[in-house]
C-alpha cells in the first residue's frame, strides 16, 4: 500500500517501489540503484534486469537535465477531465537517465521549447496527491 | 526467397461507427469473404486464431464464442495480442505453425467493435494504455504519446504542420474511393486552417497533433486464411505468399526511449528482419500499407522501412512518392486516417489491401505496373510492438 497516493491519479496501491511516495513527501524524487552491479533505474525497479539482483538502494534524481521533448495535452482520460490543459515532457539528464513528467504551470507555453535546461521539483496536489513536475532551471 | 506459407483467402467487413450487430456477427462478415475467395469450407481449416485489443471486448476470451459461430469447432483455437498489431502477430503465429508442420491451413481472424463500451468506459481505458504505474497517473493519451514524438521530429527535422496536413490529404483522397473506409470524405486544405472554427481539422488534440492528424476510430473486421504450400497449390491460382516476417518490441516508458527524433525503434527493428528474410531492399517494394494511426507516424514510417533517409521522410509526401501513381505509394486504401483504426482488425486489414493489390484486385485504388511485392507495417502501442510482414506473388 502507499503508492495509490502517486500522481494526480494513480492506478494502482501495491509495489516494492512504493517507498518512492515516501521519498516525495520528503521533497525528495529519487530511482533505484542496484548494491550489487551499481546500475540506476529511473522509474525505479524492484529488481535488478542487468544482473537479477532484489538488493537495491535508493538515489537521488540529477537536478539539471535538458528537455527532450513535449506536448500539451487539450483532451484528457477519464479521471483528468478538468485539467487540460497540461503539457508533459521527456527531460534527458544524460548517463542514461531520463524522466517523464508534467511540466509546471508557471511555465509559459510559448518559452517551452526543445532542448531548454530544465529541472524537476516534487509537487502537491491540493487533494494530497503527490507528484513531480518539470520546472525552469 | 523461401515460398512456404501462402494467403489464399482474405476479407474485410466495412470499417464503420457504431456497428448494428455483435462481435460475432462483426467476425463472421470478413470470415465469410475470406472463405468465399479462398473457396473452401471449414472443414479444410484445421485452426483459428482470434486477434483483438481486449479491452474493448465484453466477452471474456472470445475465442471460442466466435470459433463457435464461424463453424470452426472442434478445430483449436485461441487468442492473441498486441493491441493495435494483434492481427498481424497473429499472422506470425499462424505462419509459424504452418511451417513447424502442425497444420496446413489456419483462419486468421481480427475484430475490434470499439462500440461495445460506452465513451466513458472508453476513455477510462485509453488512461490505461500506458504504463499505469509510472505513467498514466500524468494523465496520459495515446494522441500525446506521438505528440512527444511529432514535437521533437519536427524541431530537428524541419517537418511542418503542412507536411503532416497533407499526409491526411493523401489518406482522405483513398477514403473516398474505398468502399469500405470509415471516412469518405475529401479533406481540404481549409479544414485545417488555424483559428477557424468552421475548420474541424485544426483543432489541437495533443500539441502539434491536430483533430486532423489523428485516425478514426471504428468497428470492423479482417480475417486472412494462411495455407502451407502444398495447399496453396490445391486450392489456389493466385496464392500470395509471405515472403518475410519481422517484429519487435520496445520499453513502454518514455523515459526508456532511445531517441524521439528518429522514430519508433520497433520500426527499424521489425523491417530489418523482414527485409534480411525476404532477401529484399526496400527499394524492391511496389506498395507499402504503414500504421498511420497519425500523420506523424507514416512521416516515420518512410524512413523506418528505408523508404526515405532519416529525417527525410518529408521529402516523400511533398513529392507525392506515396500516392498511388508514385514511386512508392503508401495506404492507398486510406490507412488508418480514413479506412479507419478498429485496432484488432487492422492488421488483417492492411494484409488484405496488399493480397489484392498483389492480385491485381484493388479496384479503383490499383497500383499501376503490377506490383510484385508489397509490404505491411504494423505498430501496437505507441511503438511497443512493431511488426513488419512483406508478400510477393
Amino acid at each position: 500500500m502507499g503508492f495509490e497516493k502517486f500522481g494526480r491519479k494513480s492506478f494502482t496501491a501495491v509495489t516494492k517501489t512504493a517507498k518512492f511516495v515516501d521519498l516525495l513527501a520528503e521533497g525528495k524524487i529519487e530511482g533505484t540503484v542496484c548494491k550489487d552491479c551499481g546500475a540506476k533505474f529511473f522509474p525505479p525497479r524492484a529488481d535488478c534486469t542487468k544482473c537479477f539482483s532484489k538488493n537495491m538502494d535508493w538515489f537521488e534524481m540529477p537536478k539539471k537535465g535538458k528537455l527532450e521533448t513535449f506536448t500539451t495535452a487539450h483532451y484528457a482520460p477519464f479521471g483528468f477531465e478538468g485539467d487540460p490543459p497540461y503539457s508533459m515532457g521527456v527531460v534527458d539528464f544524460g548517463n542514461d537517465l531520463k524522466l517523464f513528467a508534467r511540466i509546471a504551470k508557471d511555465i509559459k507555453l510559448e518559452e517551452v521549447k526543445v532542448g531548454m535546461d530544465v529541472t524537476v521539483r516534487p509537487l502537491k496536489y491540493e487533494d494530497n496527491q503527490l507528484s513531480f513536475e518539470i520546472a525552469k532551471t | 526467397m523461401k515460398k512456404d506459407v501462402a494467403v489464399i483467402g482474405v476479407g474485410q467487413s466495412s470499417f464503420v461507427r457504431g456497428y448494428e450487430g455483435s462481435i460475432r456477427e462483426l467476425a463472421f462478415e470478413a470470415f465469410r469473404e475470406a472463405m468465399q475467395d479462398a473457396g473452401i469450407t471449414q472443414k479444410d481449416v484445421d485452426a483459428s486464431i482470434f486477434c483483438s485489443a481486449p479491452e474493448y471486448d465484453k466477452q471474456r476470451s472470445p475465442a471460442g464464442v466466435l470459433a463457435e459461430y464461424l463453424g470452426l469447432i472442434p478445430q483449436p483455437t485461441f487468442y492473441v495480442e498486441s493491441v493495435c498489431s494483434s492481427s498481424s502477430t497473429g499472422v506470425k503465429v499462424g505462419y509459424s505453425m504452418i511451417k513447424s508442420g502442425l497444420h496446413d491451413v489456419v483462419v486468421v481472424l481480427g475484430f475490434q467493435k470499439m462500440s461495445e463500451i460506452t465513451s466513458a468506459e472508453s476513455q477510462e481505458r485509453m488512461g490505461r494504455g500506458a504504463d499505469i504505474q509510472w505513467e498514466a497517473p500524468f494523465g496520459t493519451m495515446m494522441p500525446a504519446y506521438y505528440a512527444l514524438y511529432a514535437q521533437a521530429y519536427m524541431a530537428k527535422n524541419g517537418l511542418t504542420h503542412d507536411d503532416l496536413m497533407n499526409v491526411r490529404l493523401k489518406a482522405s483522397s483513398y477514403g473516398v474511393i474505398n468502399e469500405r473506409a470509415v471516412y469518405r470524405k475529401q479533406v481540404k486544405p481549409e479544414d485545417f486552417k488555424q483559428g477557424d472554427p468552421e475548420a474541424k481539422m485544426a483543432g489541437p488534440v495533443a500539441w502539434p497533433l491536430r483533430v486532423g492528424d489523428c485516425c478514426a476510430n471504428a468497428d470492423g473486421s479482417s480475417c486472412i486464411i494462411l495455407v502451407s504450400a502444398k495447399k496453396a497449390k490445391a486450392f489456389s491460382k493466385k496464392p500470395v505468399w509471405i515472403l518475410g516476417i519481422g517484429a519487435s518490441s520496445e520499453a513502454v516508458n518514455m523515459a526508456a526511449r532511445p531517441d524521439f527524433t528518429k522514430g519508433l525503434s520497433v520500426g527499424y527493428g521489425a523491417a530489418a528482419q523482414a527485409y534480411k528474410m525476404a532477401g529484399i531492399t526496400s527499394k524492391d517494394v511496389k506498395v507499402a500499407e504503414v500504421h498511420d494511426c497519425f500523420t506523424i507516424a507514416e512521416i516515420m514510417a518512410y524512413e523506418g522501412l528505408g523508404f526515405a533517409p532519416m529525417g527525410e521522410g518529408k521529402q516523400l509526401i511533398r513529392e507525392k512518392a506515396t500516392y498511388k501513381e508514385g514511386k512508392i505509394p503508401v495506404n492507398v486504401d486510406g490507412g488508418l486516417l480514413s479506412k479507419g483504426h478498429p485496432i484488432g482488425a487492422t492488421g488483417g486489414s492492411q494484409m488484405r489491401t496488399i493480397v489484392l493489390q498483389l492480385r491485381g484486385e484493388a479496384g479503383p485504388m490499383q497500383v499501376p505496373g503490377e506490383p510484385d511485392i508489397g509490404l505491411v507495417h504494423n505498430i501496437g502501442g505507441v511503438g511497443l510492438y512493431g511488426n513488419v510482414t512483406i508478400f510477393g506473388r
